[in-house]
Order: structure tokens, then sequence, then C-alpha cells
């Protein structure tokens, strides 16, 4: 490896770990200080390192400067407590314990993490948020980019979410067996929404948008790992997300244009991902409840054969209709809508796709153009250009402009 | 919104028919069900299998199955959201259980439980 690709690879990985470890010792309302704690811990390393060369173990060495770190904030403390402040709120433990950075402890914690990050009394954005921040070790830069937004509202959403679980006073532990159903829910929306963030992440940077996408399937791998959350649900939910990655390489140009499904190159799918999806949704099989990602992961696997069969839509027009009843969703009932005019016919699918009456949605209207495509051409780009209107980033804008244009091949 | 109940009422519930028949039922009901939920209007709904029925009648007596003096049964049921009877009405049109003659598909309006309805 390249030597000055160590350092950020290192931070990638051991960030979130530290981090968590130390804000498991500390408690919630010190959540500040394990991040600040484990900045400087990479600080210290991008200082020293260039001068005195990587050490042998890089990991250890960052784990000892930060036990160091986080002892030396302990002391300063306790001086402080001790002197000046016997009475303030919040106070740091007063035994000075050893940080326990083995690996169960590592792995522990950052699973006890991903329940207090996703915990309900904070709101699903700023979930996603903090998980980048303290589970993925993003930056505040990198989230901004990936929500397209800014520096100044991340950092405050992110403060305002941190106070939160301050105030709720969250503990941060794995929930109870009572517990853990409800709970895991929110954990695995926040993972999927964390997901897609990546997957259909509008940044040119494709980078940044494949480790988000690579960071939740580390977070859901963590699920599994562990007895007490290694759920059918979670299974179904790395499946669906195995078989969306598999087509990364195909989706997009170099320039980072997005390739519509139709047009991708299937030879550049990823085979072994797609195995992998259809082992885990094996493991997903069994138990009573079946759940939306059980679903969707079902949908997602009829995708990762591209042969147009009427076998396949008229399953995923089936999964559809399921899912619908589960869960409402816009995207979905268009999604459905699609699916139903390949195994019904365009035709039975314009009734139905009438009566959505998603009047602000430009995918709404996408698929209307799509649907009078080939028998009413003035309708399709009427819809077209509805779509177009209201479409809101710059890939939706070029791939309807690019099917107005071949509307006229059609007439 | 006001929720209703569609009460599938099979003339004849004991007819028998083919698996193919089955089959395309089947289909068509569960892709009305679906075109109803991709409206965001579907609650929840059931079938009640003809099979393992009893009735249980004055005086406790109780008899096999729902088809005793009556041919007319229910098979099923599904609840949907709409604005207006109009509406709950219009789901119901679309019910594959209609083409069987003489069937029906009764719209029942929920009482909501606010002490009025």
């Amino acid at each position: 490896m390249e030597q000055q690709e160590i350092l950020p690879n290192l931070f990638r990985t051991e960030f979130r770990k530290i981090t968590a470890v130390l804000c498991k010792h500390f408690g919630i309302a010190h959540i500040e200080l394990a991040e600040d704690l484990a900045g400087e811990t990479f600080l210290a390393a991008l200082e020293t390192w260039p001068y005195k060369g990587v050490p042998e173990n890089p990991a250890a060495w960052l784990y000892s400067v930060a036990k160091n770190k986080a002892k030396n904030h302990l002391q300063r403390y306790q001086l402080f407590t001790g002197k000046i402040a016997a009475e303030l709120k919040n106070s740091l433990p007063a035994k000075e314990e050893m940080i326990d950075l083995s690996d169960k402890n590592i792995s522990d914690s950052q699973l006890q993490m991903l329940f207090t990050i996703c915990h309900p009394c904070i709101p699903a954005e700023a979930q996603i948020g903090l998980a980048l921040r303290i589970l993925c070790g993003f930056g505040i830069d990198e989230i901004a980019n990936a929500f397209l937004s800014n520096k100044e509202t991340i950092n405050k959403r992110l403060f305002r979410a941190r106070e939160k679980l301050r105030a709720e006073k969250v503990q941060i532990e794995v929930p109870s067996v009572k517990e853990i159903d409800k709970r895991l829910e929110t954990v695995l929306t926040t993972l999927y929404l964390l997901y897609n963030e990546g997957y259909y992440s509008e940044t040119y940077n494709s980078i940044l948008r494949e480790e988000l996408c690579l960071e939740a399937m580390r977070l859901t791998y963590l699920l599994m790992e562990n007895e007490g959350t290694n759920t059918p649900a979670v299974n179904a939910l790395f499946a669906l997300m195995c078989f969306y990655s598999s087509r990364f390489g195909a989706r997009r140009t170099e320039s980072g244009e997005i390739i519509l499904y139709a047009d991708q190159d299937e030879s550049l799918w990823n085979q072994e991902l797609i195995a992998k999806g259809v082992y885990y949704l094996h493991k997903a099989a069994s138990g009573d409840n079946l759940s939306k990602y059980h679903i969707e992961a079902n949908i997602a696997w009829w995708h990762t054969r591209k042969e147009d069969t009427h076998e396949k839509w008229e399953a995923i027009l089936q999964l559809y209709n399921q899912l619908l009843q589960m869960e409402y969703s816009p995207i979905a009932a268009l999604n459905r809508t699609f699916a139903l005019s390949k195994a019904n016919g365009k035709e039975a699918a314009i009734l139905e796709a009438e009566k959505l009456q998603l009047k602000d949605n430009p995918y709404y209207y996408h698929l209307l153009g799509e649907l009078y495509t080939g028998s009413d051409t003035k309708k399709a780009k009427e819809h077209l250009e509805k779509a177009m209107a209201l479409a809101k980033t710059e890939t939706d804008r070029k791939v309807i402009a690019k099917k107005i244009k071949s509307l006229y091949y059609f007439s | 919104m006001d929720e209703f109940m569609l009460i599938f009422r099979h003339e004849d519930g004991k007819k028998v028919a083919s698996p193919e028949q089955i089959q395309v039922w089947m289909k068509q009901t569960m892709d009305w069900i679906g075109g109803i939920a991709a409206q965001n209007k579907f609650v929840g709904g059931n079938g009640l299998p003809f099979e393992e029925a009893k009735v249980v009648h004055h005086k406790k007596v109780v008899t096999n199955g729902p088809f005793g003096d009556i041919k007319e049964t229910i098979g099923g049921y599904v609840i949907v959201k709409a604005n207006s009877l109009e509406e709950a009405v219009e789901f119901a049109k679309g019910s594959p259980v209609l083409q069987g003659e003489g069937n029906t598909v009764e719209v029942r309006k929920i009482a909501k439980g606010d002490g009025i309805h």
C-alpha cells in the first residue's frame, strides 16, 4: 500500500472503533469528547508518521495513543472537578478504568453505538448523519457533500442530535430481547437509507458514493455477526444491498453519468455479489416474519436477470402488490405500475397509472410518458415535459431529455 | 377519509373451480388489491375459507359450514380508505368476485367509534 494511503484507510476503519469504545467508556453525555479524542489521535499520527515512519502495527499505535489521550484527559478533568467543580452534571466516570480496546469490546461498542445513534428520539436524517460521522468516520465536508448540503447545516443537525441523545440520557447498549425487534426496525431503516443515500447520491464523487454503500453494508454485517441481532430481516436487507451493489460497475459512465438499467452491459455485473445476495436471501428465509426487505430483496434478485420474460415481470408485479399492502410509498406504487405494464400490457397500466395522481412527483409523469410512448406520442411528450419541469436533479433531467428526443423515432 | 368494508358474497360457496380458474382469480385479486394499495387506499383484508366453518344458532345449536339453509355465503372482505361511498363503490366494481354470476360485493362504511357513528 502506498504510504500516503495508509492513514486515510486507517481513518475509515479505526476512527469509528476508537470513537465507539471511548463513547461507550465515557457515556453518551460525552459523545463529542469521544469524537474529539479519536480525531486528535489521527492528528498525532499525521504529525508523527511522515517524519518517523509508519509504525509496524499502525492500528495498535493508534489505540495506545487514544488510550493515553483519554487517560490524560481524565486526569486533567479530575483535577478540575476535584478542585473547582465538584457538583458538575454529566460528570465523567470517576474511576480511571482501563479503556478496553480488545476486538470483542470494539465490536460490542460499535454495535451498541449503532443502536444508540438510531434511537427513535432523533429524526432519521440526523441518525444517518451521526452514523456517517461516528460509525463511518466521515468528515463534515463529506457528509455535506453526500447530502448535497453545506457544512453549517450538517454541523447544526449533528449538534442538535447529540444534544437530544444527551437530554434523553440514552444508554449505550444493545436493547433487551423484549425491545430488540422494535429498535432493530429503526436501525434497519437507517441502514437502508444510508445505503440509498450512497446509491442514489447526486454527488459526482463516485468513490464517495460507493464508500457510503459499503459502509452501510459493513454496519449491516455487524448486526449479522451478533447472535441477538442476526434476524431474517437483517439478512434480507444485506441480500438486497448485495444485489444492488452488483451493478455498481455498470450503472455509471466514467464521467459519472447514469446508465439506465436497460442499457447496462450485464457482463459488468458482479456475479460474486449476486451469489452472495442469493446466499443471504436463503438465510433470510426462516421464521414467520416477512419483512419489506424480504420482498425488496426478491425484487432485486429478479432484476439480476436481465432477460425480459413474462415470468420475471409477473413475479415482480406480485411482489410489488405485496409490498404495497405492507407499506405504501410513491416509488413502490410507480414501480408496481411499470411492472404491471410489462406483465399485463401498457393499456391496463395506463388506466392504473392515471389513478395514482401523484401530481407533484416527476417520476409519475416520467412513467406516464413511458407508457404512452409508442401509442400516443403527443401525450407522451406532454407528460415527459411535465416530468422535466418537476425534475430535481441534473441526472434526471438528462435522462428525460434523452427520452423526449427519442420520441420522434416512434412518430 | 372514511374506511369502508367490501364484503364478498358468493352465491354458492360449494361450487368447485378448476385449478387453472383459481389461478386466474388469484392473480386478478392480487392485481386488484395491489391497485388499491398503489393508491394508498388499502387498509387490510382476508379471505374466509369455506372449509372448517361452523355456524352457531339460537340456543347454541352448532351446524357444519355456513351452507345450511342458505346458499349465499361470505368469502372474504377487504377494507379500503375512500373519500366517499361512491369512491368505495368504484373500488368494489373492480373485484374479480363479481365475475361469478349471482355474487355481490357489499360496501359498508366502518363506524369510527367516535360516539357519533
